[in-house]
């Protein structure tokens, strides 16, 4: 391990007013607005060029589950609620508080792909399969990609609940900032399905 | 504070060490976490890959100088499938291009100019003791690695390597063998590797500069390299998006990249279709033109502090070079479809790219003359990376005039995909950025091994590189203006590339000649780590921050915390005893 010591580890840089680590995940967020944006270009650069939308006819609403994905929305929005009341509990102190939200968080994360798991395999089950259409295309690599992202917030997450959390002892501060920076990277998963929602299983 | 400590023995680790004991082997030199370790395993990383993908260029060019003719002994060991009979086979002819093309973009000059010189120089000159997140830097140099080694292991793969040129086209790239997935998959984990280090740049140098040292005070190398993250940061993604797309065209059997009714050897193929290859060349491009100046902006750094401590006197206009960097910056996301002229995009279209390309074009020539000023009056040492470093300015100015007729659509109908553009983009980055790196090479490496290179053999190579490079691009000018297309297995098949064959002879020989005017490099690189002259912290009497640090630098870089007190390039000021005033000294 380094013995170097970095500044603005934990406490913001004066000017900033933003830790290393804040700063970073920012950033981060940037460059996958930048991947979420080109895949979104994509899809609507490839849906004009098509003479209907699903390919194969009818509408999204039919070809797609609408019932599971509000369903799935409502779920992935209470878990950013769960989320900041985890953050919440460790600017107050708790940390029993905080195990409990944070691991609502991971739960519901995990009903998530469960739920998706199902709208899957039905697809698989109808012969379904990205190869069947662009439309089919679009939403395996839209949602898969989202669906790793969701599977790489539930391993941060579990790893701040578990033996990340014995930061908690000996740093509460700098155990607070990182959740607070897996929390704005799930608030951020969260949204780019708030967009996906619609506009993959409604318009 | 104590900036004129000798470090005689130039092993400058153990009083850094607060105490601690030593790092085991593994920890301090493979995985290491200090930035300039990290530094310097890219560095000498990607000056193998830089051999490894010039030696293929050299394969290429028996066959372009003697098409058909068997090629002696190598011909043999290269084997039956990509050789028959010593004679190079059109496969392997598109193979060895699409690698060269990626091996020298993204696994030459983009590491040494990024991973390597950025490692290392960037926190030394803001007065950081490493990066903000030295885990997050080893894990980007691990992420690279194996990136190369998964590229390099296509050309074991059935069908052989990636094979549809640099850019990956559609639909050629979608139906090509199993090379084609490989690369996409190495393109992945060297993206990935590329947005790690970025992110890492952008919060070391806004978050760990030393007291005093304001953003008019940063040296312009930092400048560069920040704008340089930034592209890296916003225009890799879309290309990482296109990559999974083709991945998913490639393997899952989706048509993100196939129009419908696609036909390939006389029969339509098995796909659903509705998919585009334009959007391909839209994502590709919208990285690979801010990558036009990833690889170019650092190397102007270098340029800049190069020619500043070797001419003694200030970077004349170093606010207006700022300036022009950071809107070349944002310009350089606004060109990408330049590329794509010939396309059929429509005109209105092409009208706005051509504009825009036109306008980036200003701060590179404000650049330039910033620099060519700042050369005027000054008390020039000709040292070898001084040399390097002036010969970029002239080098540079050939790339990019050369470059102009391409960006307007009425010429570039003409130009698009011949040897014109094979020559503008190589001045560019052969004897552009690759002689900024050469020059940044000479003046760093006292800095990194506590050695100097050996100066006349620099001066040999120097001289000998210089003029065997313009001979290798100087000639593909006028091959390209008498119609001669890129990427052809025989340019003798067409009637108008008969009459400039004699030139590609004498390309074919610049290049053999340029890779021999490498080792008298190679010679001091190695003699220089073991028997070059000992350096003190400061050989070049400069006047930047990494020069406070001994030489090579201990673990955590400065002895004392450096502070700055004044701005970077202050050479020769009146009234002053000597003829430079380092920033890190209250009385210089």
């Amino acid at each position: 391990m380094s013995e170097t010591v970095i500044p603005y580890m934990v406490k913001p840089h004066p000017v900033t007013g933003l830790p290393n680590g804040k700063f970073g995940i920012w950033l981060f967020l940037s460059s996958e607005v930048m991947l979420f944006g080109a895949l979104f270009s994509s899809y609507v650069l490839i849906r004009i060029g098509a003479p209907h939308w699903p390919p194969e006819g009818g509408l999204s609403s039919e070809v797609l589950n609408v019932p599971l994905g509000t369903f799935n929305t409502a779920v992935l929005i209470t878990s950013s609620i769960t989320m900041v009341l985890a953050w919440a509990s460790c600017k107050m102190g708790s940390l029993p508080r905080f195990k409990m939200w944070m691991g609502a968080t991971v739960f519901l994360a995990f009903v998530f792909l469960v739920v998706k798991y199902f709208e899957y395999s039905d697809k698989f089950h109808h012969d379904h399969f990205p190869s069947h259409d662009n439309f089919y295309a679009v939403y395996f690599l839209l949602t898969g990609l989202h669906g790793l992202h969701i599977v790489g917030g539930i391993i941060v997450n579990t790893f701040l609940l578990t033996w990340g959390s014995r930061m908690w002892k000996t740093d509460p501060e700098h155990f607070t900032n990182r959740v607070e920076n897996a929390g704005l990277y799930w608030h951020f998963v969260d949204l780019v399905w708030i967009f996906l929602f619609p506009s993959l299983y409604l318009l | 504070m104590s900036v004129e400590h000798h470090n005689g023995n130039g092993k400058g680790h153990a009083h850094a060490d607060h105490g601690h004991h030593e790092l085991p082997f593994w920890r301090k030199y493979i995985f290491s976490v200090d930035h300039k370790v990290i530094g310097i395993q890219y560095a000498v990383t990607a000056l193998v890959f830089l051999l490894f993908g010039f030696s293929l260029m050299m394969l290429m060019r028996w066959q372009l100088a003697y098409p058909g003719q068997p090629l002696p002994v190598l011909g043999k060991l290269l084997g039956e499938t990509a050789m028959p009979g010593g004679v190079m086979a059109p496969e392997f002819y598109n193979q060895l291009g699409a690698m060269h093309g990626t091996i020298m973009v993204f696994l030459g000059v983009v590491p040494l100019a990024v991973g390597g010189f950025g490692n290392f120089v960037v926190p030394l000159q803001i007065g950081a003791p490493d990066m903000a997140f030295p885990r997050l830097n080893m894990v980007s140099y691990w992420a690279f690695l194996p990136g190369c080694i998964l590229m390099l292991s296509s050309f074991l793969m059935p069908g052989g390597s990636a094979q549809s040129g640099w850019t990956s086209y559609p639909p050629l790239s979608d139906i090509a063998p199993t090379g084609q997935t490989v690369w996409c998959l190495a393109m992945v984990l060297i993206i990935t590797s590329s947005l790690l280090g970025s992110i890492n740049f952008i919060v070391t140098i806004v978050q760990l500069r030393a007291k005093g040292l304001s953003f008019w005070r940063l040296p312009f190398f930092v400048h560069a390299q920040l704008v340089t993250a930034f592209l890296l940061l916003l225009a890799f993604p879309p290309l990482e998006a296109a990559t999974v797309m083709q991945i998913m065209d490639r393997v899952a059997g989706t048509s993100f990249f196939l129009p419908s009714g696609l036909v390939v050897s006389g029969e339509q193929l098995k796909i659903a279709g509705g998919g585009s290859p334009l959007l391909w060349q839209h994502l590709f491009w919208f990285l690979a033109h801010p990558e036009v100046y990833v690889l170019i902006l650092p190397g102007m750094g270098i340029v800049a502090e190069v020619i500043a401590n070797n001419t003694r006197k200030p970077l004349w206009g170093y606010r207006l070079l700022v300036y022009s960097v950071i809107f070349i910056g944002f310009m350089s996301f606004v060109v990408w479809a330049h590329h794509m002229f010939m396309t059929g995009m429509g005109t209105t279209m092409s009208t706005f790219f051509q504009t825009t390309t036109m306008i980036i074009s200003v701060p590179s020539v404000v650049i330039l003359t910033c620099f060519i000023m700042s050369l005027y009056g000054g008390n020039i040492r000709f040292t070898a990376p001084m040399l390097f470093a002036t010969a970029f300015l002239p080098m540079f100015a050939i790339g990019g005039l050369t470059g102009l007729p391409l960006g307007l659509t009425a010429s570039d109908i003409y130009l698009h995909d011949t040897f014109y553009v094979i020559g503008h983009f190589h001045y560019v980055v052969a004897p552009g950025t690759l002689f900024a790196l050469f020059a940044g090479i000479y003046y760093w490496f006292p800095k990194a091994t506590g050695r100097q290179l050996n100066d006349k053999l620099g001066k040999i190579h120097f001289w000998l590189s210089f003029v065997a490079i313009n001979f290798v691009f100087m000639p593909m000018f006028f091959q390209g203006m008498a119609g001669l297309s890129r990427r052809l297995y025989d340019p003798t098949v067409y009637a108008h590339g008969r009459g400039v064959q004699a030139l590609n002879v004498v390309i074919s020989w610049g290049a053999w000649g340029l890779a021999i005017a490498q080792l008298p490099f190679i010679i001091n690189f190695f003699m220089s780590l073991r028997a070059g002259a000992r350096v003190a912290e400061n050989p070049w009497h400069s006047t930047t921050l990494e020069w406070a640090a001994p030489s090579p630098p201990g673990h955590g870089n400065f002895l004392t915390e450096p502070v700055v007190y004044r701005e970077p390039y202050e050479y020769s000021v009146p009234g002053k005893t000597k003829d430079y005033s380092p920033q890190f000294q209250a009385e210089g």
